[in-house]
Formats: C-alpha cells, sequence, structure tokens
C-alpha cells in the first residue's frame, strides 16, 4: 500500500498513555484496544469478545473503567490512559499485582490485565470495599477459570495492604 | 509425609509475575515480519455436496492468497484417532461451519469483504441433529450405521436379577452440549520455509498433536514440523483437538504465500465453529432391594458426537466407566455409544464424559431413595464401594478410601441436616423455597486403560549452564499449574531451592513428548516422570564424582556447572513405565481402568424463587479426597474453578441449536456465571494416606466438573419437589414444568 492510501481517513490524535504523550495517525472509529495494541505496542490489553461482555480489554481513561473495544479512537483524544503496563514502577508490582499473585488470582492470565485494572478502579473509589463491593465491582470481568473467589481474596488483601489499619 | 520443603507450599507461579504485569506473550501479541491474516470460509448449511465455489469478479483478487482442498500437499484429514475429518471440505459438507475455502491478506480488515465475495452453491441434504434422528437412521451420515462406536461394560449375570429385584427403579437423564469459553481465542502463526519447514505458533493443549497433524497434512518428515505452544488464556478441553485444525488452516496459507499467516478466531467463529462437550443421553434401569442396596441393572450412556469422529471414542470410554459412579455393582451392563449427527464435531471439556454419566447416575440416586423411601444420604451410604470390592469394570479398590467418612464430614460442613430441617418448616410460606442436595463421585486420573502404556511419555531434566535445572516437557500450562507444580517436584526431587528450577517452553524442537495436557495427568503421570528424571541428574552427578551424595545448592550448582563444562550437557530421560501386574482388557472393557480414582462429596444449597423461577446457589461445599495436595493455593484455584463451570453446565449455560447451527455463539447471549452469581465456594480437601504420582498427588483438573450439576439438581427437587431430569435449567425450564403441574391439577 502506498503511503497516502495508508493515511486516507485517518486522523491525528495525542494521549498520555501510563503517563507519557503519545501522537498516533488512526482511523476515528478505529477500536482504542486496537490503538493501544497495534500502534503502541501495549499488548498487555487483551481481546475476549469484541463486544463489550467479558471485560478482558479494561483500561482506565481519565479514571473510569472502560472497555476498550468500545471506545472509538477519536474519544480518546487528549484522554489520560491507564493499562495493566502503567501499573508496576519499575520491578516493584503494584500492591494489586502483587496480590493476584500471591492469592492465585491469576490462573492462565488472559482476564488478569483487566481483572486488575477493575479493581485497581474499585479501590480508588472505594479503599475500603466489603466482599459484596468487590463482587458487584468485577462482575463485568469474566473469569472461566477461577471461580472468581481466589481473585476475591486478592483484592481484600490489597486493600489491606493499601490501608493497613 | 515430612522433610519436603516444596512440596506442599503455595510457591509462587512460575509464569505469574508476566500474568500480572502484562509481559506474558499470546498468540495474538506476537507479529512476524511481512504477515499476513488469514481467514476461512465456511459452510452455510449443515449437510450437502458443494457444486461450484465461485469468486466475484467485480472484487480485486490479486493480493490475496486462496487455499482449497486442492492446495493439499499431504492427506487431507486432521489426523487424530481416525482420520475422517477433512482439513478442508473437498466436494460435500456434514455440518454448518465446517471450513472449505481459506484467504489471507496483509490487511486483516478485508478479509471480510473477501469472504463476502465468496459463494458457494450445494445441492443440499437431508441433515440430523439429534440423538434419536441419528438411532433412527433415516439419514446414513457417517458410516453404515451412524454410530463412532459402542462400548460393552458386562458384570455378572444381570439379566437373573430382576426377579429378585423388591424395585425396579427407571430414569432417563439428559446433558446439553457446553462452550468449554476459554477467555482467549483460538489462534496460530504458520511459517514456512523450505529448509525448515513447517513452524507453528499457537494456543493450544497439545504440541504433538499438532505436530502429527500437520506431518500428515503438509506432507512433511518430522523433523520439518516444529510447533511451539505460547502463553495460553484457557483451554478446558477446547484446546485439545481443535488446534490441529487452525495450525492446518494457517500452514497451507504459510506454504502457499511463502509469508507467515496468522488465524485469530473472533469469538463467534470461535463458538459456531469450534468443539464443544458433547451433548448426552442416559437411561438407568436398576432392580433395588428392599433395604435399599442396588443389585445390579443396566445403564445406556449416549452421547453426540457431531459430524466426524474425532475425539468421541475416548469422551465415551470415560463416560462409560463413569456411570456407575462410586458404587457397587455386584451385576451390571453398560452400553455406551457415540452417535453422529450433522453438527460440528463435539470434542474434549473437562469432565471429558463423565460429568454427563455422573449426572445421570446422582440423579438416579435420588430417584432410587424415592422409591425406596429413604434419605439421598443414606442411599448412597448403603451402596458405597469400599476397599476390596469391585467396580464396574472388576476393578479391585486398593485405596484406603472411606466414603461414608467423606460424606459424613461434607454433610457437617455444609450443615446438611439441619438446614434441610429448617428448610423444611420455612418453604412453608413465601415465594423463595429452599433445597438441599449431594452428589458423591469419582473421576479417575490419566489415561483410560491401556492409554499410558501407548503413550510411552518422555521427560526430560537438564542441568543449564549457570547451575539451574530447566524441566523439559510437552506439557501445557493454560492456568492449571503445570509449570509451577513440575518445578516444584523437579526441585523437591534435587533438594534445590524452588527459584533454581525452571520449565522450558513447549517446543516440539526442544522436548520430549511428555503426552497430552488432558485426563488429570499432568501432575500425577508426568510430575512422577519429572521426579525421576531429576533424580537421574543427581544420580549422574554423584556417579561422575562431581557431587557427594548429600549437597548443598551451591555445591550442585559448582558440580552441574563443571559437568557442563566438562562435557557439554546434562540431561536425564525417563521414560513411563506401566507398573507390573495391572490388568486391562481392551475388548471386554475390563480391569485396571485407572491407575488412581480422586473421591468427592459435594452439596449444594440452593435457594429457588417463584416469582422469578430463577435459582440462585446459596451456599457449596467441595470436599475431595485427591491424594496428597502439592500446591494448596492451586488446588483449591482448580476445584473452585471447576465448580464455577459446573454451576454454569447446572443453570446458566444453554447452547441454542439451529439446523446444527449454535445461535447464541457471543458472550452477551450464552452465559457464563459472572462473579456476582457464585456462592462462597468452600473447598475442603481430605487426605486418607493414598499415595499416587509424585510425593502422593493423584488427578484433580477434570473431578470438580463432575458433581455441581447433580447437586444442584437435586437441591432443587428438594427444594420444590418437582423432579428434572436435563442441565442446564434455567428459569423458563422450571417455569414450564410449574406451569404444566399446576394444569394437570387444575384438570384433574
Amino acid at each position: 500500500m502506498t503511503d497516502s492510501s495508508e493515511n486516507r481517513g485517518k486522523c491525528e490524535i495525542s494521549l498520555t498513555v501510563n503517563g507519557k504523550a503519545k501522537t498516533v495517525r488512526v482511523y476515528p472509529m478505529e477500536r482504542l484496544l486496537d490503538v493501544l495494541r497495534q500502534e503502541l505496542g501495549l499488548t498487555g490489553t487483551k481481546e475476549g469478545c469484541g463486544e463489550g461482555e467479558c471485560g478482558s480489554c479494561s483500561v482506565l481513561m481519565n479514571g473510569e473503567l472502560v472497555n476498550s473495544c468500545l471506545v472509538p479512537a477519536l474519544q480518546a483524544a487528549d484522554a489520560n490512559l491507564t493499562t495493566i503496563e502503567g501499573l508496576a514502577e519499575g520491578p516493584q508490582l503494584s500492591a494489586l499485582q502483587a496480590a493476584f499473585l500471591e492469592c492465585g488470582g491469576a490462573q492462565c492470565g488472559i482476564c488478569t490485565p483487566g481483572m486488575i485494572l477493575a479493581s485497581c478502579h474499585l479501590l480508588n473509589k472505594k479503599p475500603e470495599p466489603t466482599l459484596h463491593d468487590i463482587c458487584e465491582a468485577l462482575s463485568g470481568n469474566l473469569c472461566r477459570c477461577t471461580g472468581y473467589m481466589q481473585i476475591f481474596d486478592a483484592v481484600a488483601q490489597a486493600a489491606r495492604r493499601r490501608n493497613p489499619a | 509425609m515430612t522433610g519436603e520443603r516444596i512440596v506442599g507450599q503455595s510457591v509462587p507461579r512460575k509464569e505469574g509475575r508476566d500474568k500480572v504485569t502484562g509481559a506474558a506473550r499470546y498468540i495474538d501479541d506476537m507479529t512476524l515480519p511481512g504477515m499476513l491474516y488469514g481467514a476461512t470460509v465456511r459452510s452455510q448449511i449443515p449437510r450437502g455436496v458443494i457444486k461450484k465455489i465461485s469468486f466475484d469478479p467485480q472484487f480485486e483478487w490479486s493480493e490475496f492468497v486462496t487455499v482449497t482442498a486442492k492446495d493439499i500437499p499431504g492427506k487431507n484429514c486432521i489426523a487424530l484417532i481416525g482420520d475422517d475429518q477433512p482439513c478442508l471440505a473437498d466436494g460435500s459438507v456434514n455440518h454448518p461451519e465446517e471450513p472449505i475455502l481459506l484467504m489471507a491478506h496483509a490487511d486483516s480488515h478485508l478479509l471480510r469483504q473477501a469472504a463476502d465475495a465468496v459463494s458457494i452453491e450445494y445441492e443440499p441434504l437431508p441433515a440430523i441433529f439429534t440423538i434419536e434422528d441419528s438411532e433412527q437412521r433415516s439419514q446414513f451420515i457417517w458410516g453404515t450405521d451412524n454410530t463412532f462406536k459402542t462400548f460393552l461394560i458386562a458384570k455378572g449375570d444381570v439379566d437373573g436379577i430382576w426377579t429378585k429385584a423388591d424395585y425396579i427403579v427407571e430414569g432417563e437423564y439428559t446433558t446439553g452440549a457446553q462452550e468449554q469459553l476459554y477467555i482467549e481465542n483460538n489462534g496460530v502463526i504458520a511459517a514456512f520455509d523450505r529448509e525448515q519447514g513447517i513452524t507453528v505458533w499457537g494456543s493450544l493443549q497439545c504440541p504433538f498433536y499438532v505436530h502429527k497433524a500437520l506431518m500428515a497434512l503438509c506432507n512433511l518428515a518430522a523433523d520439518k514440523v516444529r510447533v511451539v505452544q505460547m502463553e495460553t488464556g484457557g483451554a478446558f478441553g477446547g484446546k485439545e483437538d481443535y488446534p490441529s485444525m487452525i495450525a492446518g488452516h494457517a500452514a497451507l496459507l504459510a506454504m502457499k504465500s511463502g509469508r507467515p499467516v496468522k488465524i485469530i478466531y473472533d469469538r463467534i467463529e470461535d463458538m459456531t465453529a469450534t468443539t464443544k462437550r458433547h451433548p448426552s443421553r442416559t437411561r438407568h434401569r436398576t432392580a433395588v432391594s428392599k433395604d435399599g442396596k442396588i443389585l445390579g441393572g443396566e445403564i445406556d450412556f449416549t452421547i453426540d458426537g457431531g459430524a466426524y469422529a474425532t475425539l468421541s471414542s475416548v469422551v465415551l470410554s470415560r463416560g462409560t466407566i463413569h456411570a456407575g459412579g462410586p458404587y457397587y455393582w455386584p451385576h451390571v451392563r453398560i452400553r455406551g455409544k457415540a452417535v453422529a449427527t450433522n453438527t460440528p464435531p463435539h470434542g474434549a471439556f473437562r469432565g471429558f464424559g463423565a460429568p454427563q454419566s455422573l449426572f445421570a447416575m446422582e440423579r438416579h440416586m435420588d430417584r432410587i431413595a424415592q422409591v425406596v423411601g429413604v434419605s439421598p444420604v443414606e442411599i448412597r451410604r448403603r451402596n458405597f464401594l469400599k476397599p476390596g470390592q469391585t467396580t464396574t469394570t472388576e476393578q479391585t479398590i486398593r485405596e484406603e478410601i472411606d466414603l461414608g467418612k467423606l460424606l459424613d464430614r461434607a454433610l457437617e460442613l455444609s450443615g446438611y441436616t439441619a438446614k434441610k430441617d429448617r428448610f423444611a418448616q420455612e418453604n412453608k410460606a413465601g415465594p423463595i423455597k429452599k433445597g438441599m442436595g449431594i452428589a458423591t463421585f469419582l473421576h479417575g486420573a490419566g489415561f483410560t486403560g491401556s492409554g499410558e502404556r501407548y503413550l510411552a511419555s518422555a521427560v526430560g531434566v537438564e542441568g543449564c549452564a549457570d547451575g539451574s535445572v530447566r524441566v523439559l516437557v510437552s506439557s501445557t500450562e493454560f492456568g492449571q499449574g503445570t509449570n509451577t507444580v513440575l518445578c516444584q517436584i523437579a526441585a523437591e526431587a534435587l533438594g534445590l531451592p524452588y527459584e533454581d528450577v525452571q520449565i522450558a517452553q513447549p517446543d516440539t524442537n526442544q522436548v520430549p513428548n511428555s503426552g497430552p495436557t488432558v485426563a488429570s495427568r499432568t501432575v500425577m503421570v508426568v510430575g512422577s516422570l519429572v521426579r525421576s528424571a531429576a533424580v537421574g541428574i543427581r544420580q549422574t552427578l554423584i556417579a561422575a564424582g562431581t557431587l557427594s551424595s548429600s549437597y548443598s545448592p551451591e555445591e550442585f550448582r559448582a558440580a552441574c556447572r563443571r559437568h557442563i563444562a566438562e562435557h557439554g550437557q546434562l540431561r536425564s530421560i525417563a521414560r513411563y513405565d506401566a507398573p507390573e501386574g495391572v490388568y486391562w482388557d481392551d475388548h471386554k472393557y475390563r480391569g485396571e481402568a485407572y491407575a488412581a480414582f480422586a473421591w468427592a462429596v459435594y452439596v449444594a444449597e440452593v435457594a429457588v424463587d417463584f416469582t422469578t423461577y430463577s435459582v440462585k446457589v446459596e451456599d457449596f461445599v467441595a470436599l475431595q479426597e485427591v491424594g496428597r495436595v502439592l500446591h494448596p493455593a492451586l488446588a483449591k484455584g482448580q476445584i473452585v474453578g471447576g465448580v464455577a463451570q459446573g454451576i454454569g453446565f447446572a443453570l446458566y449455560e444453554k447452547v441454542v441449536w439451529q439446523n446444527g447451527r449454535m445461535q447464541n455463539g457471543q458472550m452477551t447471549n450464552y452465559i457464563m456465571p459472572t462473579s456476582a452469581d457464585l456462592p462462597q465456594i468452600r473447598v475442603f480437601f481430605e487426605e486418607m494416606g493414598n499415595v499416587h504420582g509424585a510425593y502422593g498427588a493423584k488427578g484433580i483438573g477434570e473431578l470438580p466438573m463432575d458433581g455441581p450439576a447433580p447437586a444442584i439438581v437435586n437441591a432443587i427437587e428438594d427444594a420444590m419437589g418437582t423432579r428434572f431430569d436435563s442441565v442446564p435449567l434455567l428459569p423458563e425450564d422450571i417455569f414450564e414444568a410449574v406451569s404444566e403441574a399446576v394444569a394437570a391439577d387444575g384438570n384433574r
């Protein structure tokens, strides 16, 4: 394909991803999920269903939890995004990541990035969630491996660590 | 056992850090230079003759690569057990979604338009969609009798028992198809090179199954086919056989185009075209004494295999052997049959036939209890298999298993008796009816009968130049914890820290064939071989004089480094050696069916809402004897996850069929349990001193799939007093049954 056809219909958008300013040329209605994975190489965000049902592609956009498969690229212009790659500080895992690892919250791992982002969103809004809060907050993220119990344990443990009594 | 440092500990999952940081590499995270994207054009009809394939002349085809059956260099089949399933339909189709044509292009967005620009003309043939239609043989769609396989288990003299029976109890039970619904869809990348042959990277369970299939399909020698497993986002049996098909498709496109080709299914394609759990029908006729003892009986177990044989014979085998449950049958005749229909082939899904036949057995036990007039608890207690007795295949139980004790503990943990009494009172008023149900069951670990002997698995352990150790197996990690537990076993055997042991990525060029990752065999069978191979490394170093018989990890590392510097490599291979004196007759289906069984008692508490007819599982106790628990967190994860899938099988997951095609192939309309749907699943292990496999572990992965559906449906009957003998059981099914009962009452 020629350069001109490559760029035909595309537009330039700027966004902040994991604290870094980025500019990409994208189709306006391209899925944010594909922009993250293909344009920015952030493959930690996963596709499970492509229709907003499974939550595997969850990211934080301006602090809100979104399914990136349902967000057109244009809508993410000037947004501040957090993906799974933005949680650890260097080699230091975030409290949630460490708790998922310790409690058995990740099995096959494909839902894990989305599950951790949804948990992160919960703890940002509600630092001391009840079990019911956790069940509700994660009900948009499907996991076929764990039956969720060890994920609940992980979120509860991370909450305790972030908020030492 | 004492003195073990690593086995029995919940050490961190080997690949866990990569999974929580997003660094883990799944197949869709990989790209190769110059890579094309592949797509599959599939049959729109269930059965017929392909008259013509035409390509819209208005469409720009020049940049597309297309492949049909005539491009196949080898044999047009997916080699597995039999060779009846074509890789690409050639002349006729036998199920909806059967692959006919492949295409590839550098821009994945153009593939859908291209698929729309292909039209296929068919001459449709009459199709059959149910077990009953297949049995009636109005159409012959497979072989001479629509039957893939039959088994007969015969023990004692069944014909002589009916006149001695105080009761004869009959029942028919059915189970539906179930989608594995791993969250990562199927996908592969294939690359072809004239020198090196075909390499496939993919999301898969069994690298050597794919290897075997590609050799036949591509007409390549073993050393010209390489299969590498990427991180795999769930499988549950669903990536046991179908990856051979997708790998075959990508390989054909790669060979024709000369470029790497990636095929990733979207959710609808994955759900409608790939395998599911076999639908089943089980008929029981049981002779029972007045004190509730099973005198004998007949069981007919039939599964719908779909259009091609694929794995149906082995699914049938396991289902047939498990059909009698954990009970003693003095006389029994069990007939198993797998039949053909014009639906996509059904395949492996956790439990592999056993959840189907055990659902029937456990519902039937409750029915027997009613007929005899004893409780569901008592009927089971009176018929449990005991050490020294024989199973339906006349395998003597040598394990120290006390099912009565297991049952007592489960009843206590669940508060069964008190709750049952309380619910009986409370259910008299209000729209919520509560009930308690139990299921007692067993699950055989490892391949059935002679299977492990035929597999003859091999495992390697090698020392590395830095003094660490690496486990070499084709056994795959897809969430269960294979990597972690096999490294634990090697570390334990070598007296090394867990961190000193790594596991190789499964790559058929790099690892020996340790068999497929199926049948709850990895920890028990492969784990034992890892232990032997690890011991072999130690013995080599000791025999070479580089290591003394008692050593520190640092001394081991130094010896390992020195050995590799001097000899180039340090590697030990262990091969499966069938234990002596194990008798199995493949023809009579008699003898030692499994090296070991796991045993369990599950108790479900449900609430049925008579306003909405929805069922909520309010408490679930899962108690099991699986030998030694090598990693408590992983073992618990296996049980909870399996129970959750079992709850889905019972109450939520309904495949809606129309003309042999799944109509609800999306996560929006095929409903699996969410975090808000499940009760606390309470997991308990009872170790009864049964030692199998490495450090005493039996198989665990499939067991938890067997018990939830019957326990839940038994609880629903307890709550409502209405009998249901099919799963899935959705609110509309309950509504219908209640409405019918009301209508029948009114007509009386």
